[in-house]
């Protein structure tokens, strides 16, 4: 099966629980398990050419420039977690369907679990560093999801924090390793980057990429000092515990020190720093474990210790250090995930962890206790259970290791390792089931259901095939250990098996194993002198950080995000302005290029009457009308100056706009106080007239810098002016523009103004249906009402108008292609001449005339652009890709018929629609109680027969 | 010429500014559309002051302004007029819902300020 297949099955499939949860738990968890069985299969089609030795590749690039490829790859070592995280993950899905309570959402569970299974097949089958660090980001936000499943514990919300936050902070510098990486090698393909050793080694960026590569690791694998994040993630739900916390998750970080391996170790950096994480991480995790209560905790720093053995492993470089980290590997995550579900079991069935309160288990729950015992003992190392074999391999390479000159050092940690690790498997056995039976047991234990038992059954299966014939896993192994390596090193020609004979290793396990059991016999001692001593708690620690880091955010941040939009709006404009300060004084002002062109008398009048409407404005805004009034004069004058420099559309646009606007303003300023209050301090005025002089200078000398000097590059206008005609079929280059050359950011632009008045309207729809509605209906008018709202004269001029308007709306829309004008410019001008009837004959009586509702115009103008967009491709174009032809029809002359008319109709009507939708939506709002809704156009109408007004 | 446009530009934004940093609605609305105006301008003066060369082909005529600019700025001020719409309906439905049309937070309402209960 196709490798993409694999990696999106579990995607795919995480739709598909939240679904069949209508369907029944069994059938959530059936979906669930075929999704994952699919992928599995999938998985194990491959296996004759990874058995073969050969690479399966998938690759699509998706964004080359960047390097950033979707490439799979698919080699002994990527096989080998892939299987472990599918294979383990059926198990837990059969597990997880028994062991999830009737209250608990299966849906949700299982759509988070397939997620992290997704992401996690990704991690350990991408060929390409970036996508890797995609999947690794996503299992930090599933496993935050998972930890935090049970939304309602204060435990499982702190737990999933802690662990977002460290894994989170590891992945990140571990972006930064991992670009650097990239960098020296020229490639993020991870078969590139495997091939250049020697490369990576000897730049001097190799130590920086390490490190951070390696945080990225050691968080995820909660290698210390980063370990306290793992037990904390143990209020998640035990099957996510067994399958993230033991025996997927936090063997990424292994998977990726194995997977960088061949480039990265072998150096005396790569030595000390993973060596030595592993050997501090193997022993505080294996003595904290002894002295834990809580089952999931005892097994959570259990799992701490042993990931540090396996970093330990790879940190000492040798490739029989990679075989017998490859090999502990999949031992550990056989035993320990029995584990894990077992202790769910006692935990469901006994309702309680606490290892206090158990013993005697083992006549109440016999299949349980040989589960687990049989697990335990593997993890303890005794001999013909897979765990002494692994163990055996490490306290060999634990001999051959001299770390800080010291030959000793590394083996007898090793050993106290060990023997501490022993010692927690026996008070597991001994203190859970060993013992007399007890009557206070908070529930009463018995043997569950085998949809528990066999999971962790299956497992244990496993640990005991391996134990007893490890010659048949020993091939696997090898070929694992052979893509663990790539070119650095040969496979070791070593043999997996029981007997080696009287060497160091068997010594060194004795001594654990027998140093375990001693310290058992005084471990009630040992748990007083434990308790007496003084340790750091790492929760306590990670929360004042937090809080400090919080701290000093808030003092950084809250007196310049302090709730105030005016203040905000201050810090930008002084922000923006120095900033243009900066780069004004820093950068080099050339001379200047043009010759300033000559003004005469009626542009500095222009001028002035522009400065003085905008100094008004200022000086009067707290009247609103009159200040209403003032802005009118800006953007007339703002249009002629437009017209003046050679923008006639821009010119028409301006003016249209203008008036749509200022109706929009007047239709607002009906509901809003008409004046403004004085309230600002002076001093407050004159900083604020401060910022605005610093502002507007800025913009000054910026614009009279540019225009007197010409473009750096020469503007890409010509091939627009040579082409308009010949390409597009219209002699106003602006409009081609608009609906030819940039059509596409047309089409994306009359969208945007359909969705504002799409907003407009829906707001109005909000206020109307709150208690804004009964204050709008009871509103009494603040100012005398015209007695006559419908004026005759006023009446009859716009409907004498409205044919003329609609002409020249017709008109302009129709020449826009050749002349000034246009589907945006008609929009307007039509527009207004609909508002006008609103106007003089009020709302009621012209929406009962409205034939098409102005969303559907929208739509239809939106419609009609896109599809002349997509009919291009008919003939084979691209999206948008005008034709155009000329036709005579006698009479007529000549004319042009271009699919650019059919896209500006298009516009037309989008932008007919959101004006209209918008003024009509302002103009909803301004119906009240006390208005009467006339049927006649007319409030006066000499030719209208009733003597009276209706309701008058 | 040249200058007489910068400065309209610089007026405008300046004023812009002023009426953006007032603290009721309506004069920041007002105060937005000021800078509105400033930035059409200013992007089109980004194609160079031209008189009496409009970007509309001739026969023989080989001058024409850069018709860029225009194109951009002109479905600026139609987009503007939609942003202007919406930010006067959000303002007008502040006000509607709460008889208050400060822009910002009145502290009366809640003095204990900062942490969430």
């Amino acid at each position: 099966m196709s490798l993409f297949i694999i990696v999106a099955l579990p995607f795919l499939g995480a739709l598909l629980p939240g679904l069949m949860n209508s369907a029944g738990r069994a059938a959530c968890a059936g979906v669930t398990f075929t999704v994952s069985l699919l992928a599995f299969v999938g998985l194990l089609t491959n296996l004759p050419s990874v058995i073969a030795g050969e690479v399966v590749t998938a690759r699509v690039d998706w964004m080359p420039h960047l390097g950033l490829n979707f490439t799979l790859m698919l080699d002994g070592l990527g096989f080998f977690f892939a299987l472990l995280i599918l294979g383990i993950g059926l198990l837990i899905i059969t597990y997880a369907r028994h062991y999830l309570s009737r209250k608990d959402n299966m849906g949700e569970f299982f759509t988070y679990l397939l997620l992290f299974q997704g992401a996690m097949v990704g991690i350990v089958l991408s060929d390409n560093i970036l996508l890797l660090l995609i999947f690794w980001e996503l299992t930090s936000l599933s496993s935050f999801l998972l930890i935090g499943y049970w939304k309602h514990l204060p435990e499982g919300r702190q737990g999933a924090r802690m662990a977002l936050t460290v894994t989170g902070m590891g992945g990140l510098a571990m972006i930064g390793g991992m670009l650097i990486l990239g960098q020296i090698v020229g490639s993020y393909d991870l078969s590139v980057i495997l091939q250049n050793r020697a490369l990576i080694q000897a730049d001097p960026l190799y130590v920086p990429a390490l490190i951070l590569i390696l945080l990225g690791c050691f968080t995820k694998s909660a290698q210390f000092p980063f370990h306290f994040w793992l037990p904390h993630a143990m209020a998640a739900p035990t099957p996510v515990s067994a399958y993230l916390h033991s025996a997927t998750m936090v063997k990424a970080g292994i998977f990726l020190m194995a997977r960088m391996w061949p480039v990265l170790s072998g150096t005396p950096e790569w030595f000390m720093i993973v060596t030595t994480a592993g050997l501090v991480t193997m022993v505080l995790g294996a003595v904290i474990a002894l002295f834990k209560h809580d089952l999931k905790a005892l097994l959570a720093f259990s799992t701490v210790s042993h990931l540090g053995l396996i970093t330990m492993l790879l940190g000492t470089g040798t490739a029989f250090g990679a075989m017998a980290a490859v090999f502990h590997i999949l031992n550990h995550a056989t035993f320990k995930a029995a584990l894990f579900m077992s202790a769910g079991i006692i935990d469901h069935e006994a309702h309680t962890r606490d290892i206090r309160r158990l013993g005697g288990l083992r006549k109440l729950m016999p299949v349980t206790f040989g589960v687990a015992t049989l697990a335990a003992l593997s993890m303890a190392g005794i001999p013909l259970l897979n765990g002494f074999l692994s163990k055996e391999m490490m306290l060999e390479e634990a001999g051959h290791t001299v770390l800080f000159g010291m030959p000793l050092l590394v083996p007898v940690m090793a050993t106290v390792g060990s023997l501490f690790s022993a010692a927690y498997c026996f008070r597991l056995i001994g203190h859970v089931f060993l013992g007399p039976v007890r009557d206070d047991y908070p529930a009463t234990p018995h043997d569950p259901g085998p949809g528990l038992w066999m999971p962790p059954g299956i497992l244990v299966v496993l640990v005991v095939v391996i134990g007893v014939a490890p010659f048949m896993a020993e091939p696997f192994v090898k070929i694992v250990t052979a893509s663990v390596l790539g070119e650095a090193a040969d496979v070791p020609k070593n043999y997996i098996k029981i007997w080696h004979g009287l060497v160091p290793a068997l010594y060194m396990s004795i001594v654990a194993v027998v140093g375990g059991l001693l310290l058992m016999m005084v471990f009630n001692p040992a748990l007083r002198l434990w308790d007496a001593a003084p340790r750091p708690e790492a929760k306590r620690i990670f929360e004042a950080i937090v809080e400090t880091a919080a701290a000093v955010a808030r003092t950084l941040i809250l007196p310049l995000h302090n709730g105030s939009f005016t203040r905000y709006a201050a810090i930008g404009t002084v922000a923006i302005v120095g900033a243009g300060l900066h780069a004004w004084s820093t950068g080099q002002v050339g001379a200047p290029t043009r010759e300033a062109q000559p003004a005469d008398l009626v542009q500095i009048a222009g001028w002035l009457m522009l400065v003085a409407a905008t100094g008004g404005l200022v000086l009067m805004h707290r009247n609103r009308l009159l200040s209403l009034i003032l802005i009118g004069i800006v953007g007339l004058m703002v249009s002629v100056g437009f017209v003046f420099f050679s923008a006639p559309d821009l010119a028409m646009t301006q003016f249209t706009v203008e008036v749509v606007t200022i109706i929009l303003l007047l239709l607002a300023l009906n509901f809003l106080p008409k004046t403004t209050p004085v309230e600002s301090t002076m001093l407050r005025r004159i900083r604020d007239a401060g910022i605005a002089i610093a502002g507007g200078l800025a913009t000054f000398a910026l614009a009279h810098h540019y225009l007197l000097r010409d473009a750096i590059a020469a503007p890409i206008s010509e091939f627009h002016l040579a082409n308009s005609y010949k390409g597009g079929g219209g002699t106003n280059v602006v409009n081609v523009i608009l609906v030819d050359f940039r059509g596409f950011d047309t089409y994306g632009e009359i969208i945007v103004l359909g969705i504002a008045a799409l907003l407009i309207y829906a707001l109005t729809e909000t206020l109307l249906s709150s208690n804004v509605r009964a204050r709008l209906l009871n509103r009494q008018p603040d100012q005398p009402r015209a007695g006559n709202q419908h004026p005759m004269m006023m009446v009859v001029l716009t409907r004498v108008i409205m044919p003329i308007v609609l002409l020249v709306g017709f008109y302009i829309f129709l020449r826009g292609h050749n002349e000034p004008g246009g589907g945006f410019i008609a929009g307007l001008i039509v527009s207004i001449a609909v508002v006008m009837q609103y106007m003089a004959s009020g709302f009621g009586w012209a929406s009962d005339r409205l034939r098409y509702p102005y969303h559907g115009v929208i739509g239809a103008g939106v419609l009609i652009a896109g599809m002349t967009g997509i009919g291009s491709w008919f003939v084979g174009k691209p999206f948008l890709t005008s034709d155009f032809t000329y036709v005579r029809i006698p009479p007529f002359e000549k004319f042009e018929l271009a699919t650019a008319a059919l896209f500006d109709l298009g516009v037309f009507l989008a932008v007919v629609g959101a004006v209209m939708l918008s003024l009509e939506s302002f103009s909803r709002l301004a119906r009240t109680a006390h208005t009467e809704e006339s049927d006649h156009p007319m409030d006066i109408d000499p030719s209208r027969d009733e003597p009276e007004r209706e309701g008058a | 010429m040249e200058l007489l446009v910068s400065s309209a530009i610089g007026v405008l934004t300046a004023g812009g500014i002023y009426l953006m940093l007032r603290l009721r609605t309506f004069p920041v609305i007002l105060g937005i559309s000021l800078l509105t105006y400033a930035v059409n301008v200013f992007l089109f003066a980004s194609g160079r002051l031209t008189v009496g060369a409009p970007p509309i082909l001739r026969d023989g005529v080989e001058v024409y302004t850069d018709p860029l600019p225009q194109a951009l700025v002109l479905t600026a001020i139609v987009i503007s007029f939609g942003m202007t719409a919406v930010v006067v309906m959000i303002g007008l439905g502040a006000y509607l819902g709460s008889n208050d049309d400060h822009v910002d937070d009145q502290p009366t309402s809640d003095d204990t300020s900062g942490g969430a209960a």
